[in-house]
Formats: structure tokens, sequence, C-alpha cells
């Protein structure tokens, strides 16, 4: 099994411990998987405002980039939902169908292919999920609380079995943080509305550490968290489930 | 004003946000404690669904049998295609009848046409019996939701309303007071109604009736006292048979505000003796919707409201902020429809986090539909030149790994070096209220590269 580690843009750009995390603990889990060189973007910060048609060129060099590969995996749902979702503006070539069918949001390849949950990660810390909405209610990672499913969660089962790590339940389980690409800065003051009301609910939740898979959703909440000084830490969850503090 | 404008403005005020997110919140939660509590709930938003789609594909038959069976029944069926005939159908009926007092329950249709300002205008006095109604009609507001119409006021400005048009003491808003005075006005207009007009939740192929819900009786009490009654509805709100009421009415009232039922589902089938019942079918766009495959699904709707009540953006920014009949998520992609251009700004109010398709008791896929609209937006109306430049060079520069590559270096160089005070400045929006991230050392895939070559 060959495995192709994608990392978003900004991932990429901004938060490459991110990415570093995400390699190591996959290599850890024993997997064979390697970073193809010269990934750009999956398209979704085009498709999303509406210039999908713009965004062919770039969803085309991701199944060139990954078409090669048995499993692509990558540490953002959005990013990985729209691949699933949104390549269908493609031509659907086998190469294009099997990308789609075969690009896993990280916790869910694990979680799902590997089938693994402990990783021998310690992480003596309170903890918060940020369930970001497309990792959610996209790739349905977990049940939501708009549905009636019996209760599950991912994240959940993997985070459970971090040593020392004690999960916080929230007051809201699930709902969004208000990032939404470049909703953000288009509907800049519900957008900071929604960060800052997610932030107090972890808070109120005796939180110390956010979590999520999905780091463009704790981007925005850790802007918030620094500029308002709060005293919360915001950890992407391959970093956690890499720890072993 | 751009949706997004309004929303700022509404959010002037914290405080009032807080209590607006607060009090919907509650009704969302009070919606999962009433799903949770009956077995099958998605299995039912699955036939819900089904029954719609099926409706909607055949259409045009189940309006003849309705039509057909209402007029057996001895109710006069009409037919509008749009606002200004919907409108003219009811002047005429009500000439007819030298009315003069009008009562009307809810109706969004009628909202939707604008029927009270044309009625007022060929001086007709209608009332919105339906107290949230009555509240915003007296305040000269559009409602600001489709099931509580006035949820933007708070008590204490209900009780400054009634005060100036109702002569009611001072109460620092309390509400049973308020409730009783709102009635013994109401009493009166009930009493001296020349006729009553009310929306329909449920138009039964089968059986030429039709249902409608409310929590204060004032549909049946209007209807019920007056000489005539008017009903109006869009022609999607149809379902093949009455036994089909089982799943809707189960749904309906658990998805609008948590309640197992409306307190009043009245069954309306024929007129009693020497009165007359009108039904007046609406089309308005409708034909022109359910062409389109993308947004057809969005004819399922049956105005429950909680794809408001559960939608983070709606919470915070309020109905009026979206500047349509139909705000909130539902309205956002139904609007665009009708005219696109002054939508235009409402599919990009939303994160699309589709809390609203999984909420929604007839499964329409909202945020899908908000995603297919913007596409289309994007092409059809005049977009800023600076984000239409930017959008397109994105979508080259992505395509090219070198050129990405040399951007991205940019960009961190930027962010690495310039000042902070700069980067968070007035210019870039993003760092109004939030830090950028800080940047450090190398980018994934130089550090990827470099451990690569010391393996
Ligand atoms: S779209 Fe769905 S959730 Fe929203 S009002 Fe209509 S039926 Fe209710």
């Amino acid at each position: 099994m060959k495995v192709g580690l994608f990392i978003p843009c900004y991932i990429n750009q901004l938060y490459p411990q991110v990415g570093i995390a995400s390699l190591e603990l996959l290599e850890k889990l024993g997997v064979d998987v390697e970073y193809p060189l010269g990934q750009t973007c999956c398209g979704q910060p085009l498709g999303n405002s509406g210039y999908e048609e713009d965004s062919k060129g770039t969803c085309q060099l991701f199944v060139e980039n990954f078409k090669n590969y048995d499993y692509i995996v990558g540490p953002s749902g959005s990013c990985v939902y729209h691949v699933k979702k949104h390549f269908d503006i493609l031509e659907q070539t086998e190469d294009v169908k099997r990308v789609r069918d075969n690009t896993y949001e990280l916790c869910q390849f694990i979680y799902q292919v590997l089938g693994k949950t402990d990783l021998g990660a310690s992480f003596p810390h309170k903890v918060g999920i940020h369930k970001s909405c497309h990792g959610l209610r996209g790739l349905r990672l977990g049940s939501c609380s708009e549905r009636m499913d019996p209760h599950f969660s991912t994240e959940e089962n993997l985070l459970k079995e971090v040593k020392g790590l004690e999960l916080k339940t929230l007051n809201r389980a699930d709902e969004c943080c208000g990032f939404g690409g470049t909703f953000s800065v288009f509907e800049e003051a519900i957008s900071v509305k929604m960060g800052k009301d997610r932030i107090q609910d972890h808070i109120d939740s005796d939180v110390e550490v956010i979590t999520g898979a999905d780091h463009s959703c704790l981007m925005h909440l850790e802007g918030l968290i620094n500029r308002n000084k709060q005293p919360l830490k915001v950890m992407h969850i391959a970093e956690i489930l890499n720890s072993s503090i | 004003m751009a949706h997004a404008e309004a929303a700022a403005k509404f959010n002037e005020n914290e405080a009032k946000v807080n209590w607006h997110d607060k009090a919907l919140w509650f009704v969302r939660q009070k919606r999962d404690k009433q799903a949770h509590k009956i077995q099958g709930w998605e299995q039912l938003r699955d036939y819900a669904s089904a029954l719609k789609a099926n409706v909607l594909s055949n259409l045009d038959n189940y309006l003849v049998q309705f039509e057909e069976n209402a007029k057996k029944n001895g109710v006069t069926v009409h037919w509008a295609a749009n606002a200004e005939e919907h409108n003219k159908i009811i002047h005429s009926i009500l000439q007819k009848h030298n009315a003069k007092k009008i009562v009307k329950s809810k109706s969004m249709l009628t909202e939707e046409c604008h029927l009270n300002p044309f009625l007022e205008a060929n001086d007709i006095e209608v009332i919105d019996t339906d107290l949230g109604e009555r509240i915003v009609q007296l305040a000269k507001e559009p409602p600001s939701h489709i099931v509580l119409p006035a949820i933007h006021k708070t008590k204490e400005e209900v009780d400054e309303l009634f005060q100036e048009h109702l002569g009611t003491k001072p109460s620092g808003g309390n509400p049973e007071y308020l409730t009783r005075e709102a009635r013994k006005h109401l009493r009166n207009k009930f009493l001296q109604a020349d006729a009553a007009i009310t929306g329909v939740n449920f138009a039964v192929a089968d059986t030429g009736g039709f249902v409608v819900c409310t929590n204060e009786g004032n549909a049946d009490m209007g209807a019920h006292l007056a000489k005539v009654h008017i009903a109006c509805m869009g022609m999607e709100k149809l379902i093949p048979q009455e036994k089909h009421l089982g799943i809707f009415l189960r749904l309906l009232a658990r998805s609008a505000t948590g309640q197992p039922i409306t307190t009043y589902s009245s069954y309306f089938n024929k007129p009693e003796e020497g009165k007359e019942m009108h039904i007046i079918i609406v089309d308005n766009g409708r034909t022109e919707q359910l062409s389109r495959e993308d947004f057809r699904r969005s004819l399922h709707c049956i105005r429950c409201g909680a794809c408001m009540n559960t939608c983070p953006i709606y919470r915070r920014s309020g109905g009026h902020s979206y500047d349509a009949t139909i705000p909130g998520p539902i309205g956002s992609i139904l609007s665009p429809g009708k005219d696109l251009t002054k939508h235009s700004s409402l599919p990009f109010a939303s994160t699309l986090c589709g809390s609203c398709s999984d909420v929604c008791p007839v499964k329409i896929n909202i945020h899908e539909q908000l995603y297919k609209w913007r596409q289309i937006i994007v092409k059809d109306v005049p977009q800023p030149t600076v984000k239409k430049n930017i959008m397109k060079a994105a979508g080259s520069i992505l395509a090219k790994p070198k050129t990405y590559d040399f951007v991205g270096k940019s960009t961190r160089f930027m962010l690495k070096h310039t000042p902070k005070s700069l980067i968070n400045s007035k210019i870039n929006t993003w760092g109004h209220a939030r830090d950028l991230p800080e940047v450090k050392g190398d980018n994934f895939e130089e550090w990827y590269k470099k451990r690569q070559k010391n393996e």
C-alpha cells in the first residue's frame, strides 16, 4: 500500500509543523508514505468563492500528482471533502475517479483504513475538539447534532486512547467556527463573532487545548485567541496524536 | 445593502446579538429533544423528501386532481400566475362581498405577494392575527423569521409598541399582560371581520382539502367567524394523500418549535352552509424554480424555519439582514431565483457548514445549492474587479507549481519580515480582530526536501 501525503497549501506555507506531524505519525504507524513534490492546492478557495471554473487546472494538477497512489491522505477535512465532492467538474476519467475515491482525511484513514485507535501517544492536557463542518457533515467523520443517528466520532475515538488526555464536553458540540474561507473576510463581522463564541464555549468548558482535524478553522480561532490574549492553545490533532510527552 | 453590511450593523450591539442567538438556539435545542423522542426521525425525513420529490415531478396531475376535488367540495379555485394576479383575485372576491375589514392568519405567501400594502391602498383594513405578525405589522416592519416573525423584538420593545398602538399600560414587558391585551384587541377585529384570509400548510390532492397549522387558533377563529374564507397557497404545497399528513405533521411542529404537534392543525374541506371558501393557487416564480434542476429541491420546503434556528449566521445577523421575504438559508437559495442581482450576496452569507441541510425535515440540500448559486452569480452578476482578478490569478498560480512556489515563498517572506502593526492594520480585513499566523523557518516542502537529502 503506497500512500501519497497531501499537504494543503496553507499548511505547507503557514503550518509546516502540522505537515511534519502528519508524516511522522503515518511513518510511525508503518505506512509507506511519500510526499509528492509540486503540490499546490485542491481548488477549494476558488470553488467556494464561485470560481470553480477557474480551478480546473488546479484540480487537474492534484489528480496528476496523486494518481499513482493507493491512498491519498491529508490533514484537512475541508480540502479532502473538496476533492471528493467537487472534483465532479473534471472529466471523470479513471484517474479522477480513483483519486476521488481514495482520498482520506488523516483521522479517517487511521481509523477506517488502518483500523487503529491506540497510537501510543500521550498528552496530559484538557482538550476540546472543534469538529469542523466539512469533516463532520461533509465527510461524516462523526455523527452531528442535527441528525438522530447513534453517537460516534472519529476524532474522539482516537483521542480517547491518548494517555493523560482529558476530553472536555462543550455546550454546543458542533457549531461552526465562522471561518468559511473567503467568508472570513467578506463577512468579517459575523465570522469574528462566531469564532469568539466558539472560543468562549471552550473556555467555559475548562479546555486548555483546542484541537481538530482542519487547521483552517484552527487558524481562525488561533488568530482570535492570540489577539485577545486568551488562555488557550491551538493544536492540530496530528500534533497531539504524534506527541509523546 | 449587501448582507455583510447589514450583518455588521446588527453586530454593533453585541448584547442583542447574544440574546438573539440564544433565543433561537433554545428553539433548536427544543427541536433536538423532540426529534430524539420519536423513533425513526431520519426515516421520516426520507419519506417526506421522497413524497415531495414525487409531488414536484407530477405536479401538473396533482394540481388538476386537487382542483377537481376541491370544486366537488364546493370550493372556488383560482389560479394566479404571479403576485399581481394573486392580489387582484383577492381584491375582486372582497369587492363582490363589499368586504372592508379583513383578518389574516400567518401566510408567507401573502408577504411574498405584498398583499397588505396592496389592500391598504384599496381602502381595505387588513389585520394580521398571529401575535408575532401583529407585532411586526404595528411596528411597520417585515417579519424577520417565517415562524417567529417578531423574534428580533425584545418583550420590552413589544411593551412600548403596544403602549403606542393599543393604549396598554407600561408593564416592563410582562408577557402575560401583553398577550392578554393583544387578545382583547384581536377579538374585536375577529368579530368585525368581513372576510378571513389564511395560508395553507398542506393541500391534499386526493381530497381537495387543506390543512392550516397554528398555535393560536387564529386561522380557525377568522375562518369560522367570517362569511368568506380565502386560502392562499403556493402551488408546491400539495401532498398526494391525506394519510401522508401523518408524516408531515409529525415533522413540521417538531422542526419548527420543538412541539410534538401544533396546537391547532385544522382541516378545511368545504364551506359552511351559506358561506364561501376560495383557494388561490399561486405560481409566482415556482415553475421557473422547478425548471432549474440544481435548485428544484428548494420547493420541498414546508416553511418550518428550522434552517434559520440552526444557522449560526442567521442567529447572529438577524432576519432583516437578508432583505428578502424568506430570510436565512432557505431564503438564500429561493431569493436569487427571483432577482439574482438584488439577492446576489445571500448565497455568500454562509460558511457552507451544512447544518441547515441536516436539520431540514424534507432534506433540502441547502448548502449545496448555495455553492451552486455562487458559481452562477460570479458569472452573471458583475463582481468587484479586485475580487475577480485575485480569483482568476489564484486559479492560474495554483495550477503551476513553480509560480506557486515563488508566490508562497514571497508571502512567507512578507509575513516574516513585515512589522506586525502593518500586517494587522486596517487594509487587511483578516487582521481587524485576528492575528495572522506567525511564520518561522522552512515551509513543509523545503523541510521535506532537506530531509530527503540527509537520508
Ligand atoms: S428549508 Fe427545510 S428547514 Fe428550512 S424552512 Fe424549509 S423545510 Fe424548514
